[in-house]
């Protein structure tokens, strides 16, 4: 891992795992009757949201408290932060206020990397634009080790907006690393171009076919403007299409289990049966939240430790070669010498 | 330009290439009063008794180069760049003639605007301006702007580049009322319904990094609607920087048919793909799009076989500071001018075209398009040279761009062939 | 080479005799529990356990710490620790609480154990069993049991082995800079 969680793009296979099984540890703190553990006392976490979010913050700010972080929310219109200057006075602002972790949520991709290169504070990507959503997917994928035990070689479908959904994205980055299969499922209109490219990912355009044989089926959040985008006749329409209802969910395996990064539109992506059904593990995924972005943060605040170390050692060795450096010219004199005695016994 | 009496130059030993001239070998150029006074190979007995040598041993000596689509930014986006600063980066760059776009604050739409932009440039400008008028009032695509009195004033061209003329049947009066005057009318070709809001080529770059993407198609079908204009009107249809392959193909089409169709396109659709954007380099941010390896294969194609008749620069500098908003936010734009030759000379050493086809393609075919005078190399001409290190490595360092704009994509990229002198008019300007 | 303190017999020894003295300083085994610190304590605790049954006949509860999280140095540490399991199935509501730790030393690891304990509980009182004092403290703090005293420079260090992973129970002291062979 390095400063920042900046997407799944960024991290491999082993990270992953790194963080999932840290997160394991931090899900028996939070079934704990005190669900706190000191062990960021005195650090700061200040969540820098410039497109408005209620279920995400307060993940991280749950997250921080219950590291014993000091947790503040900032909110930002992305509107009101148009210049660069701009955006990186913000960030420089956190950090002088002595921010460690900045969490970072913005509508524009790639808003978190431009700024990460900017400050010494780790930044976590809690979203940008249709980027990626990293903690997001490492939640599925902790909630779906958790159901299945396993995670290589399972069937996993994402239905609906993938075009305009950084929490596919970012899912599907990593479930094509852990070696998981990805079947998309959605309009034609809203599949973005090349996705069919990548390894492990099949597109399909009608749910029956998807679906069939899923060991997982997690549903994507529509929004309703996408209809004034033209991307669908109407949400009616779409729902027809693409809605998980019980009928649909008997064509996966037996023990399928039903995901959404919430909040729903009961009725449009999920029927109310299924999103209450026993098979919906739509509160797991909240609840398993709060474990991996504490595993994040836990992980990060580690790494950054580990990090200035290392710059520190990395000053020793220049010093250090610094010195041997007089020592160079020397030895190429010697060298030369040597060189030269040779061609002159030929 | 001055017309009191300058010091002699004599261009000696350095391999002079005109198409135009049928000159391609090793020879000596005199320069008298800012014209070409004789070109002798290994000669130099008529040389007069006071001459400054420029031994060009090694060197290449072309016709001076020729932007047809530069932003010179002033007036109004003085902090972006100034006729000066322009100027200055297109002599560095080879260039002793640009054609500045009219989407300046205000917009070059009236005479006015040409004759301050033309005044300035002969105050402070390093080489010629030529300005292109736009082609609608406040390049708004409504209604045409006065053409004539623009040409009057000097403009060479119209074009609303920036933003497309979405409405045909403005573009097919502006293709028919452009004949009175026989000047090209410039097209920035884009469908803004099919690129709305996009930010770089439509791909799986585009979906990897989560931006939203400009398809192919955005550019095809206003070429394709231009061309059925140009059919219609026979106006001169000149489209500007030809970025994808679908375009280039329908230009070869209607070339065929012998329609007045020219084509031009820039140094970055020939030499990097939508792959530079990776990292949301800004720097890589530019309109149209970097598309993908088959549309840089194509428009080298277009080179090589005549379809593209101009490499033009699109030089677009920015402010650092507009460059740092963000991949969405960041202003499209390179700033080109000192970069353009040095990557065209790529194409040289890749055999993709000669140096003959070179010097058509940035001197010769330029200055024909847009009606400016020859910068050709003969006897009695004007003294308008590029004086050329075929072997000279350097590395672009967008910090010593005299432009103000240091938007590249090329920053570190290292380069094989540099401009080591221009000659604009027979004054003789460093380039390194 | 590095000194042998403790061997496996002896190992033996000490654990019986603190089991006893648990025990004797506790006047039996009511509402005892032992909860081990990971990793060594956990086996020590689990072998307490055991003698104490033996002698009462009642096995007390058992439960393992993880003190990871509870540390007062993870910013000064280079890789984050892994989080290893904290399993503590039984309230520790009024309990009296032995921690076991295989080698006290400068106290911080017992300072973070009893903070952690606390938020489990309440319990009557905390007790604490070592298997080697080392001496060194950097913090007010004193073994209840203890099952060898030596004394060490600061920079030596005390190794101990257990049979559930090793071949065998040993406590070795190695000198600065020495190093065990499958440590090379």
């Amino acid at each position: 891992m390095t400063k920042d969680l900046l997407g799944i793009k960024e991290l491999d296979k082993d990270d992953i795992i790194r963080i999932l099984d840290t997160a394991s540890g931090f899900k028996g703190v939070l079934e704990r009757d005190i669900k706190k553990v000191p062990t960021l006392r005195g650090k700061t976490m200040v969540n820098l949201f410039f497109e408005p979010s209620t279920r995400t913050r307060m993940s991280f700010e749950l997250a921080g408290k219950r590291l014993s972080m000091d947790v503040t929310n900032v909110s930002i219109s992305a509107s009101s932060v148009t210049k660069g200057e701009t955006l990186l006075d913000t960030i420089r602002t956190m950090e002088a206020y002595g921010a460690d972790i900045v969490v970072i949520r913005h509508s524009s991709s790639g808003i978190p990397h431009l700024l990460a290169d900017n400050v010494t504070a780790s930044l976590i990507n809690a979203g940008d634009g249709f980027n990626e959503h990293p903690t997001q997917a490492l939640l599925d994928i902790f909630t779906i080790r958790q159901h299945k035990g396993r995670l290589e070689g399972l069937d996993v479908a994402i239905v609906g907006d993938i075009a305009h959904s950084r929490v596919a994205r970012s899912n599907i980055y990593a479930m094509g690393k852990l070696g998981i299969n990805v079947r998309l499922i959605g309009p034609p209109t809203l599949i973005p171009a090349g996705m069919d490219s990548l390894p492990k990912v099949k597109v399909f355009h009608r749910m029956e076919e998807g679906i069939s044989g899923a060991d997982v089926v997690m549903q994507l959040r529509v929004q309703r403007e996408r209809q004034k985008g033209g991307f669908f006749p109407n949400i009616h329409e779409y729902a027809k299409l693409y809605i998980l209802n019980g009928r649909r969910l008997s064509m996966a395996k037996d023990d399928a289990i039903v995901m959404h990064p919430g909040p729903i539109n009961r009725g449009v992506e999920i029927s109310s049966a299924v999103a209450d059904g026993e098979r919906s593990v739509i509160l797991d995924q909240v609840n398993n939240g709060v474990a991996v972005r504490m595993a994040v943060v836990y992980l990060l605040s580690g790494e950054k430790t580990s990090r200035m170390m290392e710059e520190r050692r990395q000053r020793t060795e220049d010093r250090r070669q610094k010195t041997d450096h007089k020592l160079m010219p020397a030895q190429e004199r010697r060298q030369g010498t040597k060189d030269r005695r040779q061609k002159n016994e030929y | 330009m001055s017309t009191s009496k300058k010091k002699s130059i004599l261009i000696k030993g350095g391999h002079v290439i005109d198409p135009s001239s049928s000159l391609d070998g090793v020879m000596d150029l005199l320069v008298q009063d800012g014209r070409i006074e004789d070109i002798s190979p290994q000669n130099g007995q008529n040389t007069p008794p006071d001459y400054e040598e420029i031994n060009a041993t090694g060197l290449w000596v072309l016709p001076g180069l020729a932007d047809i689509h530069t932003h010179l930014r002033e007036p109004g986006f003085e902090y972006k760049e100034t006729i000066a600063t322009g100027t200055k980066a297109a002599v560095r760059g080879g260039f002793t003639a640009v054609c500045c776009m009219p989407n300046t604050q205000p917009v070059n739409d009236e005479p006015a605007i040409t004759r301050y932009i033309l005044k300035k440039a002969d105050a402070d400008g390093a080489c010629r301006v030529y300005p292109v008028g736009a082609i609608t009032k406040g390049q708004k695509g409504e209604t045409l702007a006065e053409m004539a009195a623009l040409a009057e004033a000097g403009c060479v061209a119209f074009s609303d580049d920036g933003n497309p003329v979405m409405d045909s049947l403005i573009m097919r009066r502006a293709l028919e009322y452009s004949r009175i005057f026989g000047l090209p009318i410039v097209s920035h070709a884009e469908d803004t319904r099919l690129s709305e809001e996009g930010v770089m080529n439509e791909g799986i770059t585009a979906t990897r990094l989560g931006l939203r993407g400009i398809p192919n198609a955005a550019e095809d079908v206003m070429v394709a609607r231009d061309i059925a204009l140009c059919e219609l009107t026979k106006g001169r249809l000149h489209v500007a920087h030809v970025s994808t392959r679908g375009s280039i193909r329908l230009i070869r089409e209607a070339k065929s048919r012998g329609l007045p169709v020219t084509a031009e396109t820039c140094p970055h659709y020939f030499t990097i793909t939508e792959e530079a954007v990776a990292g949301f380099n800004t720097a890589a941010k530019v309109n149209p799009p970097l598309r993908s390896k088959q549309d840089v294969a194509a428009v080298c194609e277009g080179l090589t076989d005549g379809t593209i008749d101009v490499i033009a620069t699109d030089h677009a500098p920015h402010h650092r500071e507009e460059k740092a908003m963000g991949f969405d936010n960041a202003p499209p734009g390179i700033s080109g001018l000192e970069t353009a030759l040095s990557l065209s000379l790529r194409l040289v050493s890749k055999g993709v075209i000669d140096l003959n086809r070179l010097v058509e393609l940035m001197s010769v075919n330029p200055c024909g398009i847009m009606s400016i005078p020859t910068r050709k190399i003969a006897k009695g001409v004007d003294a308008n040279l590029v004086i050329i290190d075929p072997e000279l490595e350097w590395e672009v360092a967008p910090d010593l761009f005299v432009s103000l704009g240091k938007n590249t994509p090329f920053e570190s990229l290292r380069l094989k062939g540099r401009v080591v002198k221009t000659i604009v008019y027979g004054d003789v300007i460093e380039c390194l | 080479m590095p000194a042998e303190i403790l061997n496996q017999k002896e190992i033996s020894r000490v654990i019986t005799r603190m089991a006893h003295e648990i025990l004797e300083r506790n006047k039996g085994s009511k509402d005892l529990c032992l909860v081990g610190i990971h990793r060594g304590g956990v086996y020590l605790a689990g072998r307490l356990a055991e003698k104490i049954e033996t002698i009462e006949g009642e096995r007390p509860p058992v439960g393992t710490l993880d003190i990871t999280l509870y540390r007062d140095d993870i910013s000064l540490r280079k890789d984050p620790p892994v989080i290893k399991e904290t399993d503590i199935p039984f309230s520790l509501n009024n309990m009296k609480v032995v921690l076991v730790d295989d080698v006290l030393f400068t106290g911080r690891t017992i300072r973070a154990a009893m903070d952690a304990v606390m938020d489990f509980g309440r319990p009557a009182r905390i007790q604490l069993a070592a298997l080697i004092d080392r001496g060194h403290r950097e913090l007010p703090i004193k073994a209840d049991y203890v099952g060898k005293n030596i004394s060490t420079a600061r920079k030596e260090n005390v190794k101990v082995y257990y049979t559930e992973e090793e071949q065998t129970d040993l406590v070795m002291l190695l000198k600065e800079g020495e190093q065990t062979e499958e440590d090379i």
